[in-house]
C-alpha cells in the first residue's frame, strides 16, 4: 500500500521530532538546548501545516502560525534573553551520566512504542504509529526534566514535553478546538514567563539556580 | 543461469568499478584535503597531492624494524586487499555485480574488520609504545562503532527484507519512491560511524603526529615506503567505500543497471556529483567540529548506536 507523500512527510517529521528529543536529552549546553528547543518548534509547525494542507482544515493553519510564532521565534528569544540577564552560560549539570540517560531513553522509547500500539489499533489508517512517537517524546521530556539539576533546563524540558503534547493532538487527532490551543498557547506563555521571574526568585535567595538548593528551605 | 554474453558483460562492468575504484580513492582524499584548505583560508596542495604522496613513496627503499615478523611485512598488502575486496561488493556504478552477490552486508562490516584486526596486530607486533597505544585505541574505537554501523545496515536490510546490499539498492533505488523516516536516523548513525571509522576529526586526526591524540596514525608510524603508501591508499579505498556505501544505502537513485552500458554514463555522472558534494560535506563537518578527548569517543559512538537502534524501532513502528 502507498500511503500519501503528505503522511509520509508527517512520519518523517515525527521521527525527526525524537530525534530532536533525544538530541536535547543528550545536550551538555543549555545555548544548544534553547537552539533545539526552537527547532523542535519548527519541526512542529511544518508537521501542523501539513496535517492541516492535507485534511483540508484551515484551523490548523492558525495552529501552525501560533506556533512558529511562539514556540520557535518567541520563546527561545525570550529563553536567550533570560540566559544573558541571569548571566548563566554554564553547561549542565545533569544527575545520571549522558550514556546511562540514553540508555533509559531507549528503553522509555520501547516501553512508548508498545504502550501506544494498542492504542494505535484503535485509530485507523495512516497515523497511527504517531501516537507512539508523541508518548515517546513526553516520555522522554519528562526523564529529562528529572536528570536535569537546573531551573532552565527543566523548563526547557517542560516546553519540549508540551510540544510532543501538541504533537499527538494535532497528528494523531486532527487537532483539537481552536480555542483550547489558543488556550494553551497562552498558558505557557504566561507559565515561562513565571518561570523567569521565578528564575530571579531562585537565584536571589540561594545565589545559584540549582534547584536541590530548594531542599534547604525545609523545617526541621 | 545467465546468458554467457551478459555475463561477460556483468563481469566487464565489474572490473570497470575494481579500477575505477582503485584508482579515484585518492583524488576523493586529495578532494577533501582540498575543501578543508579552502574551507581554513589556505590555498590548500592541489586535489593530486595524494598521488604526488603514493609516487613518492613508491619510489622509497622501505625501512624495516629489526625484529619484525612476516607479519609485519604481509599486514599493507592484506589491508589493502581487504579495502579493495569492500569496494568490489558495494555496488558503486551497478547494481548486481557478479562480485556483490559473493557477500552480503554482514561480510562486508566482517572484511573491514579483518583489515583492522591486522592492522592492529601489526602495530604491536614491533613492540613500540605508539603502535600498542595506537592499536589499544583503534580497538576501543571500532568495538562501539561496529555494532552501529551493523544496526544502520539492519534498518535498511528489514526495508529491503534482504541482507544482500543488491537488493537493498534495488529496493530503494528503482521501486516507487517512498520517504523512510528510519533511514533518516541511520544516515545520521552512518556519519558518526564513517567519522569514527575513517579517523576523522572529532574522534581521530589523520594529519597529527601528537601522541596524545593520535589513534590510527600511531598504528602506522612504523612503516615506511612501499608499505606505507598501501596502507594511505588502503585508507583513501576505505573512505571511498564508506562513502559509497553511505550513497548506495540512503541516496542510490541513478545507480546504472548491469548490462545497461548506455545508462554507465549517467551513473557515472551522477556518482561523481554525489562523492563531490560528500567529499565537500565531509571536509565542512570536519571544519566546524573540534577534536573531541578519547575519553568522549565512546559517547559519541553509543550515541551512533542508539540512533540506529532507533531507526529500527521507528521502522518498526511507522512501517516505513
Amino acid at each position: 500500500m502507498q500511503i500519501p507523500y503528505t503522511l509520509q512527510f508527517v512520519n518523517l517529521l515525527a521521527a525527526l521530532l525524537l530525534l530532536v528529543v533525544f538530541a536535547m536529552l543528550t545536550q551538555r549546553r543549555i545555548l544548544s538546548m534553547i537552539n533545539l528547543f526552537a527547532w523542535q518548534g519548527f519541526l512542529l509547525t511544518l508537521s501542523t501545516a501539513i496535517v492541516a494542507y492535507s485534511t483540508n482544515q484551515h484551523h490548523l493553519y492558525y495552529s501552525a502560525g501560533l506556533t512558529l510564532v511562539l514556540k520557535v521565534l518567541l520563546l527561545p528569544w525570550l529563553l536567550h534573553r533570560l540566559m544573558r540577564k541571569l548571566n548563566v552560560r554554564w553547561d549542565v549539570e545533569t544527575l545520571i551520566n549522558i550514556p546511562t540517560t540514553m540508555l533509559v531513553g531507549i528503553a522509555l522509547v520501547i516501553f512508548a512504542f508498545n504502550l501506544a500500539a494498542p492504542i494505535s489499533q484503535l485509530t485507523e489508517g495512516i497515523t497511527r504509529g504517531l501516537i507512539g512517537i508523541a508518548l515517546a517524546g513526553v516520555l522522554l521530556s519528562l526523564l529529562m526534566m528529572l536528570t536535569r539539576r537546573k531551573a532552565v533546563t527543566q523548563v526547557v524540558a517542560f516546553l519540549a514535553l508540551e510540544n510532543s503534547l501538541f504533537f499527538a493532538a494535532t497528528s494523531a487527532t486532527h487537532g483539537m478546538p481552536l480555542v483550547v490551543e489558543f488556550g494553551i498557547a497562552l498558558d505557557v506563555l504566561v507559565a515561562s514567563f513565571i518561570f523567569g521571574i521565578f528564575f530571579f526568585q531562585i537565584r536571589e535567595t540561594f545565589d545559584s539556580l540549582d534547584i536541590s538548593n530548594m531542599e534547604r528551605l525545609k523545617d526541621d | 543461469m545467465m546468458e554467457n554474453s551478459e555475463l561477460i558483460f556483468a563481469i566487464l562492468f565489474q572490473f570497470t568499478q575494481l579500477l575505477l575504484v582503485v584508482l579515484a580513492a585518492p583524488l576523493l582524499t586529495g578532494w577533501v584535503n582540498q575543501c578543508q584548505a579552502w574551507l581554513q583560508n589556505r590555498s590548500g596542495a592541489g586535489v593530486l597531492q595524494p598521488y604526488r604522496v603514493l609516487h613518492k613513496l613508491f619510489n622509497k627503499d622501505a625501512v624495516i624494524a629489526y625484529n619484525a615478523s612476516p607479519l609485519f611485512r604481509a599486514t599493507p598488502y592484506i589491508v589493502f586487499g581487504c579495502m579493495w575486496l569492500a569496494a568490489a561488493i558495494i555496488p558503486i556504478l551497478a547494481v548486481d555485480l557478479p562480485f556483490s552477490r559473493a557477500a552480503d552486508v554482514i561480510a562486508l562490516v566482517g572484511v573491514f574488520a579483518v583489515a583492522r584486526v591486522f592492522i592492529a596486530l601489526a602495530a604491536m607486533d614491533i613492540g613500540t609504545a605508539f603502535g600498542t597505544l595506537g592499536a589499544r585505541r583503534e580497538m576501543l574505537v571500532s568495538f562501539l562503532a561496529e555494532p552501529a554501523l551493523l544496526m544502520v545496515l539492519f534498518t535498511a536490510s528489514m526495508i529491503s527484507h534482504s541482507t544482500q546490499l543488491p537488493n537493498i539498492v534495488d529496493t530503494l533505488a528503482h521501486h516507487q519512491f517512498v520517504i523512510y523516516p528510519s533511514l533518516a536516523f541511520a544516515a545520521l548513525a552512518f556519519v558518526i560511524v564513517l567519522l569514527a571509522e575513517n579517523a576523522r576529526i572529532p574522534v581521530d586526526n589523520p594529519n597529527t603526529h601528537l601522541e596524545l591524540t593520535m589513534i590510527h596514525e600511531a598504528m602506522i608510524l612504523e612503516y615506511s615506503a612501499r608499505h606505507l603508501a598501501l596502507i594511505e591508499w588502503a585508507s583513501s579505498l576505505k573512505l571511498f567505500a564508506y562513502i559509497s556505501l553511505g550513497i548506495a544505502l540512503f541516496v542510490p537513485h541513478g545507480i546504472a543497471e548491469v548490462g545497461n552500458w548506455a545508462g554507465l554514463p549517467l551513473a557515472l555522472l551522477t556518482l561523481v556529483g554525489k562523492l563531490i558534494l560528500a567529499g565537500a560535506g565531509l571536509a565542512l563537518l570536519e571544519t566546524v567540529s573540534a577534536k573531541m578527548r578519547i575519553f568522549r569517543a565512546p559517547e559519541f559512538l553509543g550515541t551512533a548506536f542508539l540512533l540506529a537502534v532507533l531507526g529500527l524501532l521507528i521502522h518498526f513502528l511507522l512501517g516505513a
